[in-house]
Formats: C-alpha cells, structure tokens, sequence
C-alpha cells in the first residue's frame, strides 16, 4: 500500500464522493415508480412542471435517500472509531452496548408506550436517551482511576449488549402482534420511518462526532502500535479514548434511534476500505463516511425494489449483502497474513 | 561527562508493592549502558519511569537539564524513545508507514509526513536491514523483521535517549548482533545516549560502556562488563553459580554452571 500524501488524500475521497453522488441518483430514481435521472436533476434544479416527480424525489426519496447516507455516515465512522480503539479490526458499531441501550430505550416505548401514552414519535429520543445511559454505564464500570482498558469496555459492552437483548426478548414477549412486529423491524432495521427533525439531529451528531474525531486521526494510528507506545510517542490517550467514546455514542445513539440496528455498514465498510486504501486513518475515517452512506443508500434502494410491492427492511439486505462479503474479505485477509 | 538521562534515589510502587527504592543512575552522553538481573527485578519498570509511562513516588528523573515531570508530552517524545518487548499491530500497515509513525511527534498537528521525514524514515530501515521490507505490510511480517522494524521506528524518532526492552529477545544471532552493533555505533557517532534491557549478557557485555545489575528493586552495581559481571556479583543477583571467563576484548563471558 502506497503511503498516504495529500495527493492520494484528495483522489481516494474524490474518487469517493463521486459514487456516493452516483449511489445517491440511483437511490432517488428507482422505486415504485422509476424517474429517468434527467428527470431526477430537472427537479432537483427547481423545475416545477411535473408535480408529481416532483413529491416522489423531494418529499419521498430525497429524506429518505439523506437519511441512508447519514445513518450508513455515522456507523461507518462508528465501526471505524470502535476498531481503532479497541485494536481489534473485528469490532462493530453495535459491540461496546450503546446500540443495545438505544435499542432497549427505543423498544420499550414501542412496546410499552401505549401504556404511558407515548405515541411513536417518541421512539427516537427514548432509543437515543437509552445510548447514552449505556455509555454512562460504559464509564462508570470501566472508568476507574482515570483510565479506561479496552479489555473491561469490551467486556462490559458485550454483557451489557446480552442483558440489553434479553430485556428486548422479554419485552417482546409481552406485547401485542402490532408491537411485536414493529420491535422485529426495529431490530434488523430500516429506514422506512424519516421525517424531518430526525434528519437534523442524524446530520448534527454526525457533524460533531466527526468534527471532535478528525484532528486525532493520526493518534489513531499510533494506537495501532499499543497504547503505551502511543502514549510514548506523544499521544494523549485517555483524551482521545474519551473523544472517541463520546463520538461514537452521539454517532451510533442517533443513528440506531431513528433506523433501528442496521448491521454490517460498520464492520465492512471500514475493512473493504481498508483492502483498497490501506489502514491511515487520516484517509480511513473521511473515507468510510463516504463508503458507509453510498453503501447503505445502495443497500436501502435495493430494500425498496428487490421485491415488487413490498419492501424489504436494509438490514436484511445489509446482512444479506455484507455476510458473505465480509466472510470473503476475512479469507483473503488471512491469506495475506499468512502468506510468508 | 554531561549527564544524557539521571536517575535520582527513584522509587516505583505497583499497587502495593515496591517495585523500585532509591534506584540512583547516570546515563552520560555517547554511553550505552545495559542493564542485567533477574525477571521481575525492575528493569522494565526503570524504563517505563524514563518514558513518564510510570510515575516515582520518590526521587525524580533528570533528562539533560530538564526534570521529566517538566517537560511536555509531545518533547518528552521528541527526546526519548522506547522499543518495546514486543509490539502487535492489528492492522495491515506498510513497515514504512510503521517507522514514519516515529516521526510523529516531529510533525505539526494533523501534518503529512514530508519528504525529509520519508527520507529519515528510509535511512532508520535501512541502518537496520530491512530497507527492502518498506512497502511490506506489518502483518506479513515474522516476529524478529516486525522487531527490527520497531527498532528503526525508535530511530526514526531522532532522541536523545534510546530505551530498548530486550530488543533481542527474539532476534537470531545475526540480528541479535546487528542491533546491538547498530546500536552502539548510533550512539558513538552521533553522541545520543541508550539504555538497553538484555539477558543476553555476553552481547551486553560486549556492546556496553557500563553494566548496571539490576535485582530486588535495586542498582546492585554500576561499572565496566569486567567489574560488574563476575561471579560473586551473578551468584548474589541471579542466585546461579557461573563461571566468568575473559572473552574477546577482554570482556567478561558468563557460562552459567546446571545443577
């Protein structure tokens, strides 16, 4: 792999925000009814003649094609944040439990909202409030004497994300067949419910999860080497773990809150790119932003079209696509670690 | 002799247990001092206190003219470095955006490297023997390349003060030797300074002005390999009976006697 300069920088990002743009036309022509995309630019430079293209692409697809690229954004740069942390390129966006606390918060609103009045609009805030309790939860366990080992978050995460599923079973269980199947859809996920709030508070989070996460890209990387050889090379770590942890749950809280848990953007998206532009985390994290949102916006336009008349949640379609895809990527992993 | 590194009456406790008392220890510059003893006598945490990773709750540690505690993060990194027992590297860098990563605290926040850095990286792997290994990814890497890449890393980081933790633990003989010698001419030549950790002590003896035998927290003895390698000295530290017999150079070679 070629070493990062800010030519191959400015190319690998070019090079990927013109197939997110690409992914993005595709995500806003096909669906139930497909629009040509001369159509699909007429109306998006404010032509007026056709009012119904218009409301498909600007009030139908327009959020909802937004909506994929800011949730495939935020767990992409999730996954990528998560991996670097805990060393391990195996981790998710989904493993240290902030997702299992947004899903168990937004789940029991779904289930037992009814009760207490709460109508569906409130789903998102419970799911985002349960993240943050979980990464409350995260530091209170682990964050002793000032410092936070990736073993005991990894620990924590992976118990606190088998209690959170089991309170989810259990919820589940005692409510009625609409809930029922609302929490199913909510668990593998899909971007079926956008409106327009929740488009701001994705993009706002994203934005400030990536804006505290871009200036210690390099201290990242000296992460790869341990963390005391990246403390000795001047990396402050506790500051970055800190940053990332608090990155990561605005990122992975308000994504999971309005999409549900969408599975496989984070973990593959990070080490696809990986194979392609190698492991600098300077250029891996903007790179994986685009990647996860013209991934997800493609996995999402497929949801809506594979089957005539009916649409597919993304995350089947994600975990669809994404299993065999990172089972491939993983052997050829191996047999370049092996290859000596 | 201007002192490079000092320690002064340095104590380390770990929890509840005293790791270091009163370690006193001067490291001059253009001296390459190794430290020998027994596992779990300290020698790790000495350098761990040197790169500020441990703190002492006596005594204090002098780099040049400037206290440790003094000095910046992002200097105390431009002024010492570490090579590591062993490093594991989860993910697929090149050994040359591995050694570059040692230029990091050179660079301004959020910098490229440039090519000067490119070039002072290059030479590090090169100095080392693994200049045709640049575009390798680590992870292809055996255990002794993936060592000699650390080693110029540390060198690529231009200190003042090289710590190495048994840098050739596991390196074969040939590049046991490369290191060491590597080593000594780095500090000969360019006046910079190392503290080497070894259990080897027939190559300590011959690539170091001075032995420290390090055991039970304390500098049991500093001086030439001759005055401090003898058997009293051996016996007393490692509770093994060895014969020491003059070597090449008149450095001391120990041939430790089974039991």
């Amino acid at each position: 792999m070629r070493r990062l300069t800010p030519a191959r920088f400015a190319g690998a990002l070019l090079v990927l925000l013109g197939l997110l743009l690409l992914a993005m036309t595709y995500g806003l022509c096909v669906g139930a009814s497909a629009l040509s995309p001369i159509r699909v630019a007429e109306v998006l430079l404010g032509d007026t003649s056709n009012e119904v293209a218009r409301d498909i692409v600007l009030r139908i697809r327009l959020p909802r094609v937004a909506l994929g690229a800011l949730v495939g954004a935020s767990l992409a740069a999730a996954g990528v944040l998560f991996q670097a942390l805990l060393r391990n390129p195996l981790a998710d966006p989904f493993i240290l439990g902030i997702s299992g606390g947004a899903a168990l918060g937004g789940i029991a609103v779904l289930g037992f909202g009814g009760l207490l009045g709460l109508g569906y609009q409130a789903v998102p805030p419970a799911a985002f409030l349960g993240a943050i309790l979980a990464t409350l939860l995260l530091y209170a366990v682990t964050g002793l004497r000032g410092r936070l080992s990736a073993t005991s978050l990894l620990l924590t995460g992976v118990v606190f994300n088998a209690f959170a599923s089991a309170a989810i079973v259990f919820i589940a269980s005692l409510s009625g067949l609409t809930e029922g199947a609302s929490i199913f859809l909510w668990l593998i996920g899909s971007l079926s419910s956008v409106d327009g709030p929740a488009l701001g508070w994705v993009a706002a989070f994203l934005a400030l999860g990536l804006a505290i996460t871009f200036p210690i890209a390099r201290g990242l990387n000296l992460l790869s080497l341990g963390e005391e050889s990246a403390e000795q090379l001047g990396v402050a770590i506790e500051r970055h773990k800190r940053i990332i942890l608090l990155a990561t749950s605005l990122m992975v809280g308000a994504a999971v809150s309005v999409s549900g848990l969408i599975g496989f953007v984070g973990l593959i998206i990070p080490h696809l790119l990986r194979l392609l532009i190698g492991p600098d985390h300077r250029l891996l994290l903007p790179a994986s932003v685009l990647g996860g949102a013209a991934f997800l916006v493609v996995c999402d336009a497929l949801a809506r079209t594979l089957m005539e008349g009916r649409e597919l949640p993304v995350g089947a379609v994600t975990a669809l696509a994404g299993g065999p895809l990172f089972l491939f990527l993983l052997r050829r992993y191996q047999q370049r670690a092996f290859a000596t | 002799m201007t002192h490079a590194l000092r320690f002064e009456g340095v104590s380390i406790d770990l929890g509840a247990r005293r790791v270091l008392s009163g370690v006193d220890l001067e490291l001059g510059r253009g001296e390459l001092v190794a430290l020998a003893g027994p596992n779990g006598a300290g020698k790790t945490t000495l350098l761990r206190a040197a790169t500020r990773t441990l703190s002492p709750c006596e005594g204090r540690i002098v780099l040049g003219r400037d206290p440790l505690s003094d000095l910046s993060r992002r200097s105390l990194a431009q002024r010492v470095a570490i090579v590591p027992q062993e490093t594991q590297i989860p993910f697929p860098f090149s050994a040359l955006e591995v050694v570059l990563m040692g230029r990091s605290p050179h660079l301004n926040w959020l910098g490229f490297e440039s090519e000067e850095d490119v070039a002072i990286a290059r030479r590090a792997m090169e100095s080392v023997g693994v200049g045709e290994l640049a575009e390798r990814s680590i992870l292809e890497l055996s255990g002794g390349e993936r060592q000699l890449v650390i080693v110029a890393r540390a060198l690529a980081q231009s200190p003042e003060v090289l710590l190495l933790d048994e840098p050739t633990a596991f390196l074969d003989l040939k590049n046991r030797t490369q290191v060491l010698s590597l080593v000594r001419a780095w500090v000969r030549e360019e006046g910079r300074s190392a503290l080497v950790v070894s259990h080897d002590l027939g190559l300590a003896a011959q690539a170091a002005d001075r032995v420290a035998l390090v055991a039970e927290g304390c500098v049991q003895g500093v001086g030439p390999p001759e005055e401090v390698l003898t058997a009293e000295n051996l016996q007393r530290a490692f509770g093994v009976e060895a014969t020491v017999i003059e070597g090449p150079g008149g450095k001391p070679v120990v041939v430790p006697r089974l039991r």
